[in-house]
């Protein structure tokens, strides 16, 4: 299972490079946020990574895509994490084309995934409904109403919630609160009666929102995948999703590291550079250590996500757990290895923590993970 | 010349012939096989499995052919190794000649060299050890001061090593002597390699906080060494000194690695398997502190075990930086002193016992963790300290600078 970048991979991950450094630094997260950009995101920018393929990557070419496998989006995340990019990447990409092709039917994949590769369709899942990552508690609710099912319940932090053309909601047709069995997916419409949806604004200054839906009525072509057996596609998605936010997470917590190095070799204290002294040395090799380890299980977790897609689920929380609990060390370590400027925000490094702590939380923590991984292992 | 699948199957076919079944079978710490003029064989098989080997030189599956070695290329090497891993076959033969020497002597050594020590290594007839840390030169090693003065075709040692492996067993000893008094420390270094019988030498073994004496003081009064037997150029022993550390970090670092292919299902053998017998739990790990941190050293620990992977997969691509051994070699130490750390509360005070008559309060499984707790605290000091092995990631991986007053200092 080979764990180095193909010629391709390297390719692309080097135009991914090219691309975000000339358009999309963190100075562009930043005109984001002081500009109170209505979108979150810049939708010329979005047009340009459509353009460059970024979209259909993972969407296969029957259905407009370039089928070029999740090894693909890897790299090109590892960039957007590197500078911090605000894209319908990780919503729409990401997560819910994952979800309509594994889920979907014929129809609903010629109705979506053409759309997605082509950047006409931005979409989002909606599925947390407490502060924290449990994705089989779900109670928001979906009744049948004839042929047709009828929504209510709230959910909350939904990436690229406000500016989705369309939604996946998870919601509960059977069961108890915490069954997995008894989940479904729905396709809802952004504009659908019923749904009212607020944007939140986090500390990372990008994307989520709210969502309140109140007796919103969609028909059964809606219903993405089996009726009560939604959590398979769900679970499957995530990991995938999990695995993806690692690979960002891994390009922001290189970007960091490199950004401590080369402070370190260029400040000046008591006549001599700073990174002269083996206090801050160690610090900064166990993070060249922890890093080549988190970079090692993004890898074969993505190499695994092309290849016999085996012990997936385990893979994804050895990645995501590594990811969160690094890149938190490294995040800090970059405000406090800058000293004073790195407490300012006119220096870009706090950007990074504050993104980091989002990151963390997102599809689960590390502690999530550690927890799913000792159950995976039995015990 | 054989196709790559005629060689598997050949290698399979041998294998199946001559590999007797009792080495097909996980091996204890006392019956590993190291070698030397009056080996230990626990069983007769383990005998008769390195002469097998050895007679085929795959107890160095790529060194040449020439002394003995079994001059594979490194894909046939990745099948023998396959192979033998399909069939849980023992290692035939463990030894510092094979892990460290060799190499450093393929790559630095004369003809006459190799053809009188590589072939002995292969065979496992003589068991070497290794002079290198002296009483006042640790982690600063290049300090060290045992003195070799030319004396006719001799040279003559004196001074005193310490932490020697297996010292009172080796037979022979590669060494690092000063042969320039007047140089900067790393300069008048020399590596020469001699007989642990010559007149001369003495052996005390160091007794552990563990128990054990794995380690020696060794005493060189006036010992006459053949001059011939100094390795590669004349005070330019710290070259070799390097490469051959180089080799043993790579050695180490395995001590963090699992050997068994994670399925996923409870091993009752496992820190959680024997945390949870302890607690007399089934399905979950009653204690939720110790179930996240030895989550947590799982995973790391998976992460380590893809990292040396991908480490070799670079390498065969050279694409790998060489000082990923430091960082390698620190991190599988750490690993396994978390890993004991880790057994000791997974069976409480079960796990503190030091003697038992009867077995009847400790078992020799529970004695043996407070044992290896005790040993594994060494993990992070031999072969360099781990913060020697962060100084190197700092300095040679990531280009930090010296500090002044420490670059223009001048040792001896």
């Amino acid at each position: 299972m080979s764990m180095v970048l193909n010629e391709d991979q390297l390719m692309l991950k080097e135009s991914a490079h090219e691309f975000c450094k000339a358009n999309a630094p963190v100075s562009e997260l930043r005109r984001v946020r002081d500009t109170q950009d209505p979108d979150g995101f810049s939708r010329d920018l979005w047009q340009q990574m459509v353009a460059l393929g970024w979209a259909g990557m993972t969407i296969p070419e029957e259905f407009g895509g370039f089928g070029f496998g999740y090894g693909g989006l890897e790299v090109v995340l590892e960039e957007t994490g590197r500078n911090l990019v605000p894209s319908p990447l990780v919503a729409t990409v990401l997560l819910c084309a994952t979800a309509v092709n594994l889920g979907g039917s014929q129809a609903q994949k010629s109705a979506l995934l053409p759309s997605i590769a082509a950047g006409e369709l931005l979409m989002a899942l909606a599925l947390e409904e407490t502060a924290f990552h449990q994705p089989t508690r779900i109670a928001c609710s979906a009744e049948r109403q004839g042929t047709d099912f009828v929504l209510n319940g709230r959910k909350t932090f939904v990436l690229d919630g406000h500016v989705a053309d369309k939604l996946i909601v998870v919601a509960r047709t059977s069961g108890a609160r915490e069954d997995s069995n008894g989940i479904s997916l729905f396709l809802v419409d952004r504009d659908a009666q019923g749904l009212s949806v607020l944007r939140s604004e986090m500390v990372d200054s990008r994307n989520a929102a709210n969502l309140h839906l109140h007796n919103v009525l969609v028909g059964e072509e809606a219903l993405l995948g089996e009726l009560d057996k939604g959590y398979e596609i769900l679970e499957k998605t995530l990991d995938v999703g999990r695995i993806g936010v690692a690979a960002e997470m891994l390009g922001s917590a290189q970007e960091v590291f490199d950004r401590i190095i080369d402070y370190l070799k260029q400040r000046e204290q008591f006549g001599v550079l700073i990174g002269a002294f083996q206090g801050l040395q160690h610090r900064a090799a166990t993070m060249y250590s922890e890093l080549e380890l988190c970079r090692s299980a993004v890898r074969r977790a993505f190499a695994e996500l092309d290849g016999a897609q085996e012990d997936v689920p385990a893979l994804a929380s050895v990645a995501k757990a590594k990811l969160s609990e690094i890149l938190g060390l490294i995040s800090n370590e970059g405000v406090q290895m800058h000293g004073g400027i790195g407490m300012t925000d006119e220096f870009d490094i706090g950007f990074y923590l504050k993104r980091a702590r989002v990151v963390q939380a997102l599809l689960g923590d590390a502690a999530f993970h550690r927890d799913r991984y000792a159950s995976l292992n039995g015990f | 010349m054989q196709s790559i699948e005629e060689f598997r199957a050949s290698t399979r076919a041998w294998l199946e012939e001559n590999c007797p079944s009792s080495m097909r079978t996980p091996m204890q710490e006392d019956e590993v096989v190291w070698g030397g003029r009056s080996p230990s064989f626990k069983n007769p098989d383990s005998k008769l499995w390195l002469e097998r080997m050895a007679a085929k030189g795959w107890t160095t599956p790529t060194w040449p052919k020439e002394y003995g070695g079994g001059g594979l290329n490194k894909e046939e090497n990745l099948v023998l190794l396959q192979e033998l891993q399909r069939i849980g076959a023992r290692q035939a033969l463990n030894s510092f000649g094979i892990s460290m020497l060799g190499p450093v002597l393929l790559e630095y050594g004369t003809h006459e060299q190799k053809a009188e020590h590589i072939p002995k290594i292969v065979r496992g007839e003589i068991r070497w050890c290794q002079g290198y840390s002296e009483p006042g030169s640790g982690s600063d090693l290049a300090s060290l001061n045992t003195k070799a003065v030319l004396d006719g075709d001799h040279y003559v040692l004196n001074g005193a090593k310490v932490w020697t492996s297996y010292a009172d067993k080796a037979d022979w000893i590669f060494c690092l002597v000063r042969t320039d008094f007047e140089a900067a420390k790393h300069s008048g270094i020399s590596f020469i390699l001699f007989d642990m019988q010559t007149k001369g030498v003495t052996t005390r073994p160091i007794l552990l906080i563990s128990g054990a004496s794995p380690f020696c003081e060794t005493f060189f009064d006036d010992v006459r060494v053949p001059a011939r037997n100094l390795v590669g150029t004349l005070n330019d022993g710290w070259t070799i000194a390097k490469r051959l550390l180089q080799h043993e970090r790579t050695m180490i670092s395995g001590f963090g690695l699992s050997a068994k292919a994670s399925s996923r299902t409870l091993d009752a053998s496992s820190v959680e398997g024997q945390a949870m017998q302890a607690r007399g739990d089934s399905g979950k790990l009653s204690d939720p502190v110790l179930r996240d941190e030895i989550a947590r050293h799982k995973i790391d620990a998976e992460a380590f075990a893809f990292t040396s992977q991908r480490s070799m997969q670079e390498a065969k691509l050279n694409k790998g930086p060489n000082a990923t051994s430091s960082m390698l070699k620190n991190y599988g130490c750490e690993l396994n002193k978390r890993r004991y750390e880790l057994l000791l509360q997974a069976l409480g005070t079960q796990g503190l016992g030091w003697a038992s008559a009867n077995h009847e309060d400790f078992s020799a499984e529970e004695l043996k963790v407070t044992r290896e707790w005790l040993r594994s605290k060494g993990n992070s000091i031999e072969g360099g300290t781990a913060e020697i092995q962060l100084n190197v990631i700092a300095k040679r991986v990531l280009g930090l600078p010296d500090m002044p007053v420490l670059a223009t200092k001048k040792g001896g």
